[in-house]
């Protein structure tokens, strides 16, 4: 069924002899449901002539002798050539029978600037999903985003300011909210063509993002104006190509008077010399985090890279060892490592291991099974015995804020050989082992000052355990409070 | 800062050697004898000591008190850092004073920081028991630590002594006592 009433033919009719698309139509008519929308273009604006003829029709039918049909397109010719002493009226001399001929789907919509045209039909929604299955990504749902060339916000606003002009003379209201937005409208008709076409639903919750960027070569020419009038709206910035950007310009459209705006930009807007064009098609998968628990078992192998003054210190680091692994499978554009603390480069990490967590950025590849996930562990430990990771699993990002939580309140054992300048005797140290949850304040050492804040932490040694071994020797076992330098505690002790 | 024990054997190096390059500064402002040792770290912060050869560790001194208040306005006591980035410190040139030490005998001494930087902190361990300054010169009797610029830490020690420099200049003045003797 026509979504358009009595009511809205006056308004219809003005916006298609200024140039306006049939589906920008029925967005400032408030059609609200989305069926409309979808039907072809070519029907669409067909329809809608027939819609509008009609109106003709039956006025005419009040008269008892229809007149013939050149009269009939004598008439609208009248109301095309008012229009067009008002200003900005684009329609050129008809010259035959029909009025289809003049608002051919060749014309670029004054509104949307085609976005409501070719680029929402079936072939433009195909040629996005070439590139999406062309990109590799691995999905069963996606998000699809879309950016607009700033200036249609410009035009809708003109748009409105001249249907709701129009519609105050018959005295009826029209609100922001009472016209359909375009994005609303694109989605409409694009989010049912997206599924079809990749077989999977859309979800605004998805990690997989579809994006297409939209721009127009006019957009300059078309804001100019709102430069001028709220220049501190537009701000050059270093990381923006142009001042005119989307938020910019709907922050300068909040600002103007609407007097202000009608004397500077036709409304109802003029026809654009070109169509939108597509600026970019891009797909991207949200970050997957792994997590699991490392043990490292060299004393020359840093956490992370070590490198200073771009030169590098050691060859490898825990981190790489196990993302380069990730990174392959997982087919990432990159990964951040974070672990629960770290230890200094030649220390050893035995027990269960320490907790880690990698989030792997752009990643292609997201779903595995438990065994290959599996296989994915033994693949890294098999490649170096330098390291090894258990508990190996796919993890959610809250799971992370888990992992540093408990960094502070868990506790860890240390084991420390120690080396004294005195010859001791085994009965010299054995008042170690009687000391329980000792508190001790420990300011930052001076070795990693440069990156933590000067503080003094209290921490507590829950227990301690000695072993002699010899005159100048013994090994101090320690259970302490994480993030308590233990290296610093024994040279206190000694 | 930790606390280790001075090694006393040579085979055994001190914690000292091991994390950081000693730096010189000889007669500093002018003075004869006073001078200083910057233990640099190598992650660029830099410990301010007094020297071996600094006329306060000479035998038969001591030390009456050591104060922190550099001027009726400044005192290094105030210095407060906070967060990693340690806003809030006050920034020393190389002559900026740290600290003042004053002897029974009546001399007074001017610590100086030798390097640009911002203060980290001072050593508060020194006021209520200044015999530590003589005892551990290098270690828990350090003046001061200051962190360079990144852009500067290596730039900041290019008119320092390097230790041998510094004991050839040690040298030089044991000489030129013992000729004029």
């Amino acid at each position: 069924m026509f979504p358009l009433t009595e009511e809205n033919k006056h308004v219809a009719r003005l916006l298609l002899n200024t140039g306006t698309c049939p589906r920008c139509i029925f967005r400032f008519c408030g059609v609200d449901f989305h069926e409309p929308y979808k039907r072809p273009y070519k029907e669409l604006l067909n329809e809608l002539q027939q819609f509008l003829e009609s109106v003709k029709d039956e006025l005419i039918w009040e008269v008892p002798n229809p007149p013939p049909k050149k009269i009939r397109l004598q008439e609208m010719e009248d109301g095309i050539d008012n229009l067009s002493e008002n200003g900005e009226g684009r329609i050129s001399v008809i010259e035959d029978g029909s009025i289809a001929s003049k608002n051919s789907n060749l014309n670029v919509c004054n509104v949307c600037l085609g976005i409501l045209q070719e680029f929402c039909e079936k072939e433009f929604i195909k040629k996005v999903c070439q590139k999406v299955e062309a990109s590799g990504f691995e999905f069963t749902n996606l998000v699809f985003s879309v950016s607009f060339p700033p200036q249609l916000s410009v035009r809708e606003h003109a748009a409105w300011l001249l249907v709701k002009q129009e519609m105050g003379k018959q005295s009826l209201l029209l609100g922001r909210n009472d016209i359909v937005q375009l994005k609303e409208a694109y989605k409409w008709i694009t989010h049912p063509l997206f599924s079809e076409e990749l077989g999977v639903p859309i979800d605004g919750k998805s990690l997989f993002e579809v994006s297409v960027v939209f721009a127009h070569p006019e957009t300059v020419e078309d804001c100019h104006f709102l430069g001028v009038i709220c220049p501190d709206c537009f701000k050059p910035a270093k990381n923006k190509q142009s001042v005119f950007t989307r938020m910019a310009v709907m922050k300068a459209l909040n600002k103007i008077k609407e007097e202000d705006f009608r004397k500077q930009f036709p409304c109802p807007p003029n026809s654009p010399k070109a169509v939108c064009t597509v600026l970019e098609i891009e797909c991207a998968h949200g970050a997957v985090f792994v997590a699991g628990r490392y043990n490292k078992y060299s004393r020359n192998l840093p956490q992370t890279p070590w490198i200073i003054d771009g030169e590098r210190k050691l060859e490898s680091s825990v981190e790489e060892l196990i993302s380069d692994h990730l990174l392959t499978v997982f087919k990432a554009e990159s990964f951040n490592f974070s672990s629960s603390g770290r230890e200094d480069v030649d220390v050893r990490t035995l027990g269960n291991g320490r907790p880690f967590a990698i989030e792997l950025v752009n990643p292609h590849r997201v779903h595995f099974t438990s065994q290959e996930i599996k296989e994915l562990q033994q693949k890294i430990n098999k490649s170096s015995n330098k390291i090894q990771v258990r508990d190996l699993q796919l993890v959610t990002r809250e799971a992370i804020g888990h992992m540093k939580e408990g960094e502070e309140e868990k506790t860890k054992t240390y084991s420390a050989l120690i080396w004294t300048n005195k010859a001791i005797q085994e009965k010299d140290i054995g008042f170690l082992n009687d000391i329980k949850d000792l508190k001790i304040d420990q300011k930052t050492p001076l070795r990693v000052l440069h990156r933590r804040p000067l503080a003094v932490r209290t921490r507590v040694i829950h227990s301690m355990e000695t072993n002699y071994v010899d005159e100048h020797h013994f090994r101090l076992c320690l259970k302490t409070q994480a993030g308590t330098y233990p290296s610093v505690f024994c040279t206190a002790v000694i | 800062m930790a606390t280790e024990p001075e090694a006393t054997e040579p085979a055994v190096p001190s914690l000292v050697d091991r994390y950081f390059t000693r730096w010189y500064k000889a007669d500093v402002k002018g003075k004869h004898c006073e001078d200083h040792c910057i233990l640099q770290h190598s992650n660029r912060i830099c410990v301010i000591t007094l020297a071996r050869s600094h006329p306060v560790l000479q035998s038969g001194k001591t030390i009456k008190s050591i104060s922190y208040q550099i001027s009726t306005n400044c005192s290094r006591l105030q210095n407060k850092v906070s967060g990693k980035f340690k806003r809030g410190a006050q920034f020393l040139t190389e002559l900026a004073p740290l600290c003042k030490i004053y002897c029974s005998d009546g001399e007074e001494y001017t610590i100086s920081s030798c390097v640009r930087g911002r203060l980290m902190e001072v050593n508060e361990n020194i006021l209520h028991n200044p015999s530590l300054l003589q005892e551990k010169p290098s270690t828990e009797g350090y003046i001061a630590v200051v962190l360079p610029k990144f852009e500067e830490s290596k730039s900041i020690t290019e008119g320092l002594l390097t230790q041998k420099q510094y004991e050839e200049v040690v040298m030089k003045r044991v000489s030129a006592t013992t000729a004029m003797s």
